[in-house]
């Protein structure tokens, strides 16, 4: 009996001082990953002085567990209001039609403007010509090099197209003799370097509407065997175990070359030691031969999107607004090192000065999406690496591996094809 | 009557506490995850259920005919035989030191052995994972010592396995070692005592005694290990990733990656069922050849 009337007099207490307040705050939840929940919260901070009357809770998930507690946010319906989502999840989500479309938002913007953005990274957020997400910070792969190493072999710049980076790539083999040492470093547990070069030499990918591999047509074949070669005639490493620290085997030469992502440049610039500071740098993909250099990229990164259960669309729109700013993205670049998507940002001096990032600005004018299906991820993840891997350690030629992988791609796409039959 | 009656239904009302939440946390799940083996759930059902579909035994079949099922499948029993059998042994040549008149320290010893048991996995992996390394690692230095040349242990799909193997059985041996010093404290002191009065050679004394009289302790240490063994995951998982060339890839890796990487959740359940039904077959064989070999 105590207990009730205790209850009733803490809800009225309560209600007193809600009423008391008059306008209430509202507060929009925003999900980030890894280290960009710690660094945005300084731009939020000044979001919120700005807009006293909105609080912003920013929760960091950290990358390796964000696509699982997305999913089961959005099946247990506690979705955030804004969430920054990896650019090739973003099909995904849209197919669980769980994303706001964001056109005509953009369309009213002062601050948004489809100009200012590499038109590849944008493109990756359209889905069926409906945009669902504003790029965030940007992406993509570029080629690390030993400047000293390819000297040696006989290169002052770095390789322009397929032939060049196999010629080079031979040359520095020679150069080592018996040594246990390499050109060149392609991970099979990274498919990055398979897809892009299928995309340089023109290949689909996917067919019929993305319900199809078509992973052994002729383009796909000539990139794949290309870069099967490179194992072959032992100018890369297969055994993945050898290189368990990636900044070590580039310090020491064992290898010379390695496509890989912006995150590396910091990183580099860090654990490389002090002696070896002018002895390497960054340059755009070689092209397919005969295509203008540079070659073609991937189009990844971040975007920020909304969720239909967003309560506040109004003031969710302000704060993505506020993150676009200009100055936002120089100030987070300054804070993360994540590479702005706002093509006007570049022009601040932090970014013009630092001599690695303009392979990366350069290649961002030539990045291109993957096939946007939600399946892509087990496509790439599971397949292309088993499969890259396979024909790597020969154990299926190239033909078989790539066979073997469009059965099992179709098989994955076997739903995607249902779906659609039914439409 | 009636107070036989009112006992039993005491019996209920304190037993309901336990029997709800083993029906709501477990029966419950474990149908809805045997249903789910028979739809097509996937990550487009999660949007909109109407897109799953009772799909019969299509799950079961397309599983028969996955060659990667069959791998992990080889794989799992791969670890199984291998390693349960060698965990026992080693675990029961432990506990006998340990349990022998001749040692010293026994409770430091025993602590030794125990605490790989109670570290972390992902701890413990990443160590060995740096003891494997095929240039810097340890094992290859000492190996080089005696003259043999050091292979990439977690890089070779033939040495993948035993490595997993040798990793799991060191971390695991120090629990069925605690049973078995259990079990040979159990054994009347005077059965050795008359064996000695007979001039029986320790391996007799062993042979006819301690391993009879241990049987129902390695009947239980051997069904504990084979079950375990057969959800083999963190290992691969923090170590291999399944790798290399899917040489290290078990059943519930499998089961992982398709349901929580991919979101297959018929397929997955389908899995989890058909490693369900091998573990029980394997089970009661061992519980019947005991039972024979003790008639």
């Amino acid at each position: 009996m105590i207990i009730p009337i205790f209850l009733s007099v803490v809800i009225c207490l309560l209600n007193l001082s809600c009423s008391g307040n008059g306008n209430k705050k509202i507060t929009i939840e925003f999900w980030t990953m890894g280290a960009e929940a710690e660094h945005v919260q300084k731009l939020t901070k000044e979001f919120e002085k700005l807009n006293p009357n909105i609080i912003i809770k920013v929760q960091a998930i950290p990358w390796t567990a964000a696509h699982e507690k997305l999913i089961t946010a959005y099946a247990s319906e506690t979705t955030p209001d804004i969430v920054q989502m990896g650019n090739t999840w973003i099909p995904e989500f849209v197919a669980l039609n769980s994303l706001d479309s964001l056109d005509d938002l953009v369309a009213q913007s002062k601050t948004i403007n489809i100009k200012n953005y590499f038109p590849g990274i944008w493109q990756t957020n359209t889905i069926d010509g409906k945009l669902y997400g504003i790029p965030w910070y940007v992406d993509t792969r570029v080629l690390f090099y030993r400047t000293d190493i390819l000297k040696k072999a006989g290169y002052t710049s770095p390789p322009q197209n397929w032939s060049e980076l196999y010629d080079v790539s031979k040359k520095i083999k020679k150069m080592y003799g018996n040594q246990e040492k390499y050109s060149i470093f392609i991970p099979t547990n990274e498919w990055a370097p398979f897809i892009i070069f299928g995309l340089q030499a023109g290949a689909s990918l996917l067919k019929d509407n993305n319900t199809l591999g078509n992973f052994s047509d002729d383009k796909f074949q000539t990139a794949f065997k290309y870069l099967i070669r490179f194992y072959k005639e032992k100018l890369a490493p297969v055994e993945m175990t050898e290189v368990s620290n990636i900044y070590q085997a580039f310090s020491t030469g064992f290898f010379a070359m390695y496509i890989t992502g912006p995150w590396n440049v910091e990183e580099f610039k860090k654990r490389l030691p002090a002696n070896l500071r002018n002895d390497w740098m960054t340059a755009p993909l070689p092209a397919y031969d005969g295509n203008p250099y540079p070659g073609k990229s991937l189009a990844g990164g971040a975007s920020l999107a909304m969720f239909k259960s967003c309560k506040h669309k109004k003031e969710a729109w302000k704060l993505i607004e506020y993150l676009s700013k200009n100055s936002s993205q120089v100030e987070f670049y300054k804070l993360s090192t994540d590479l702005p998507a706002v093509i006007s940002a570049w022009q601040d001096s932090t970014l013009k000065e630092d001599k690695y990032l303009k392979a990366f600005y350069m290649q961002l004018q030539n990045v291109v999406p993957t096939p946007k299906v939600p399946e892509w991820e087990q496509i790439v993840f599971a397949k292309v690496q088993q499969y890259a891997e396979y024909a790597a350690r020969r154990k299926e030629t190239p033909e078989e591996a790539l066979k073997s992988l469009d059965s099992d791609v179709n098989k994955i796409l076997q739903k995607r094809r249902w779906i659609l039959s039914r439409k | 009557m009636n107070k036989h009656r009112r006992k039993i239904s005491a019996a209920y009302f304190f037993l309901a506490p336990a029997m709800i939440t083993i029906f709501i946390f477990f029966l419950l799940p474990v149908l809805a995850a045997f249903l789910m083996s028979f739809t097509d759930f996937d990550i487009y059902s999660l949007g909109n259920i109407s897109l799953a579909q009772f799909v019969g035994f299509r799950n079961y079949i397309e599983i028969f005919r996955d060659s990667l099922f069959w791998i992990a499948l080889k794989n799992t029993f791969y670890f199984v035989i291998v390693g349960g059998p060698l965990s026992i042994v080693v675990s029961l040549g432990a506990a006998l030191l340990i349990n022998s008149k001749l040692i010293k320290f026994k409770g430091l010893f025993r602590l030794i052995y125990f605490t790989p048991v109670v570290t972390t996995l992902v701890a413990v992996s990443i160590l060995w994972r740096f003891i494997y390394h095929p240039r810097f690692g340890i094992l290859n230095y000492v190996l080089s010592l005696i003259g043999i040349h050091g292979v990439d242990w977690l890089g070779d799909p033939h040495w993948a396995m035993p490595a997993i193997i040798l990793m799991a059985v060191w971390k695991n041996f120090g629990y069925n070692m605690i049973i078995f010093i259990a079990g040979l404290q159990n054994i009347p002191e005077d059965l050795y005592e008359a064996a000695d009065i007979e001039g029986a050679s320790a391996w007799r004394q062993f042979k006819d005694i301690t391993l009879p009289m241990l049987a129902p302790t390695t009947l239980f240490v051997g069904i504990i290990t084979m079950i375990g063994y057969f959800q083999l995951f963190a290992e691969p998982y923090v170590m291999t990733q399944g790798g290399p060339l899917n040489s290290t890839l078990s059943i519930v890796l499998y089961m992982y990656q398709e349901g929580f990487r991919w979101w297959n959740m018929g397929y997955s359940a389908a899995l989890a069922f058909i490693l369900f039904f091998i573990i029980l077959v394997v089970s009661l064989i061992q519980l019947r050849l005991q039972r024979e070999s003790s008639v």
